[in-house]
């Protein structure tokens, strides 16, 4: 029985904004963390690419002083629906079995872009083909967005060029400030655990209106175009990130949006023919992505690569999806460790649309 | 409490009724399955343990399918090691198969290369067994070498009443027939009315490119022309992104496509 598309907690049209100390916001989250579970950019002391640095990724976090409020986060908020990696099913003695969900909500505290990015995955998990993916449906039915707002674009950020700067999706919206956070409560959970805490305020989110990094999104029809009359998928731009790129995959690992996976059987060294089928993280950028049983494969060359993950986050996706599945977060531009820059590279094909 | 969707990743056990040799690594295993599938369709193939590989059905009939298996990979060494009585999972019948109904009363040209005959074989037996219901019908099959030609009952039997042109690219000493890829014999198919022609073409990816090549020489309609794409595939059913192609995944939108959707399919 397939399930509405639409069955996801819904943010009512109107709600209640309040101003918190921070002791008043420390207690609301802790109310959350025990109706349910905060998933929020926390930092990770030493765990960071370089020596001595800290990485900032997605994690359960039970108290607000552990929420990393004034900086991109590493690592994007897909792991709290699609985890790196997953059990889907036990396989034991011609059963499989399913490993089972918790219910309890999910308050994901996350930026507009990655709520839109959190939009473009449901177009894969839940639209692409007849059947809705079932592990990512029943955690994306638990979800509640905290919008955290953004005050500025952050540095390689172009969420206004991909049109991913607003949303109206949100359950509750905070903004920090010096003495206080303002809260807007979009849900009738949430505002019974906020209750009359704090003192009455006008806030309601703001959006960032500039790009640090803007781009320039080429029109879908003229990409049909230049890829049927001029070639486009091999043109001599996609050359040069066949020399630069290594294939390290960190663009696909950092994107919010890229959402491949592959599976295997990992079989139970205990228990003979037990075993677990398990989904991990995949990547268009990484070896062995499309070879098949045989010896094929195709995109041999990371030019290839560049162009295909390129054409997926600003062309195919908006042909079945009618939006663009790259939201401008800019992660994949934080964390190439090549500094090839995907917000170059989109201009780099509209001034191939132009110019050629 | 929200509504819980059925899982499509869970699969089913499906009986081994039999296993037939074709060469010493391609056999056919006839498995006990309920439905129907469409001629071109895939299914998931599993042995719990080893994982998941995509496998094209090559013929089904009343409570069973065929799939011919390579022994190439993880999964297939060990469905190899099974035996009749033994059980397999399977999760499909996924993607859109050969347009059946589009090909009837058409001069139908099906060219596969090697194991590329398995997702054909189905449609070539039932136009053979439905011989009236095309103008004419000719079957052209290339492998690598005499030891590597599938399905030797079923060319004898198609033989009866169906034009079957097989070409190896490196003959033994025994082989009497043609020698060479298999666009040497396509120019020995007449063909009287261009228009009427339907021509299925399936097997590794550059004999399939010079294949159709050929065809459009030869003066074929574009969207006279089927080909049915191998990608590797995790699920199935739109979600992994393995078999994407342009805007089209192989698994829901192939994997057999007409020519006029497939020239823009770059890799």
């Amino acid at each position: 029985m397939p399930v509405p598309m639409d069955n996801f907690p819904r943010p009512e049209s109107s709600g209640n904004s309040r101003f918190l100390s921070y002791n008043e916001f420390e207690a609301l989250v802790a109310a959350m963390a025990r109706d349910g579970c905060v998933m929020a950019p926390r930092r990770f002391a030493g765990r960071g690419r370089m020596s001595d640095t800290d990485l900032v990724r997605y994690g359960e976090v039970t108290t607000a002083g552990e929420i990393e409020s004034g900086i991109k986060s590493d690592f994007s908020p897909k792991e709290a629906l699609f985890p790196v990696q997953q059990t889907l099913l036990t396989l034991n003695a011609g059963q499989a079995i399913e490993p089972p969900e918790d219910g309890r909500p999910i308050y994901l505290f996350l930026r507009a872009c990655d709520i839109n990015g959190i939009d473009r995955l449901d177009g894969i998990f839940l639209r692409n083909g007849p059947e809705p993916d079932v592990y990512y449906l029943r955690r994306r039915q638990r979800i509640r967005f905290v919008l955290m707002e953004c005050a500025r674009s952050l540095t390689n950020c172009f969420c206004v060029s991909m049109g991913a700067n607003r949303t109206d999706n949100y359950h509750m919206a905070i903004r920090w400030q010096p003495d206080g956070v303002h809260v807007l409560v979009r849900d009738r959970q949430l505002a019974g655990l906020l209750s009359t805490a704090g003192r009455p305020s006008e806030f309601s989110p703001s959006f960032v209106t500039r790009d640090d990094a803007p781009v320039r999104v080429p029109d879908p029809d003229r990409l049909t175009a230049a890829v049927r009359e001029r070639d486009l998928f091999n043109h001599e731009m996609w050359k040069d990130y066949a020399a630069r790129c290594i294939a390290c995959g960190r663009c696909n690992t950092h994107c919010v949006t890229c959402s491949c996976f592959t599976t295997a059987d990992v079989p139970d060294e205990r228990v003979v023919g037990r075993a677990e089928r398990r989904r991990m993280w995949a990547a268009c950028h990484i070896d062995r992505f499309t070879d098949m049983a045989g010896g094929h494969s195709f995109r041999q060359d990371y030019g290839s690569r560049m162009r295909f993950k390129t054409m997926h986050k600003i062309y195919d996706y908006y042909l079945r999806f009618g939006r663009h599945m790259c939201v401008g977060c800019g992660r994949c531009d934080d964390h190439c460790p090549e500094y090839i820059s995907f917000s170059t590279c989109i201009n780099r094909v509209s001034e191939v649309l132009d110019h050629d | 409490m929200t509504e819980v969707a059925a899982n499509p990743y869970v699969p089913l056990p499906a009986e081994i009724l039999s296993v037939h040799p074709e060469t010493a690594i391609d056999f056919t295993y006839r498995l006990a399955w309920p439905g129907r599938p469409q001629p071109g369709q895939f299914f998931e193939a599993s042995v719990p343990g080893l994982g998941e590989a995509p496998i094209s059905v090559c013929d089904f009939g009343e409570g069973y399918i065929e799939m011919t298996i390579r022994k190439v990979g993880r999964v297939t060494d060990g469905i190899f090691a099974m035996r009749p009585g033994q059980t397999l999972f399977l999760r499909g019948p996924y993607g859109r198969g050969f347009p059946v109904e589009r090909l009837e009363g058409r001069h139908l040209i099906v060219a596969a290369g090697g194991t590329g005959l398995a997702p054909v074989r189905s449609v070539i037996n039932h136009f053979v067994r439905h011989r009236d219901r095309v103008q004419a019908l000719d079957v052209l099959l290339g492998f690598k070498t005499p030891a590597d030609v599938l399905f030797r009952d079923d060319l004898t039997a198609w033989a009866r009443n169906t034009s079957v042109r097989i070409t190896v690219d490196r003959p033994d000493q025994a082989w009497q027939g043609h020698v060479g890829v298999i666009t040497t014999v396509l120019p020995h198919v007449e063909i009287e009315d261009l228009g009427a022609v339907e021509a299925v073409v399936v097997g590794p990816p550059m004999m399939m490119k010079f294949t159709v090549l050929a065809l459009l020489d030869r003066g074929i309609p574009e969207d006279h022309i089927w080909v049915s794409y191998e990608r590797r595939m995790s699920c199935g059913i739109g979600k992994c992104g393995h078999c994407k192609i342009n805007d089209r995944y192989v698994c829901l939108d192939g994997p057999v496509f007409n020519l006029s959707e497939a020239r823009w399919l770059i890799d």
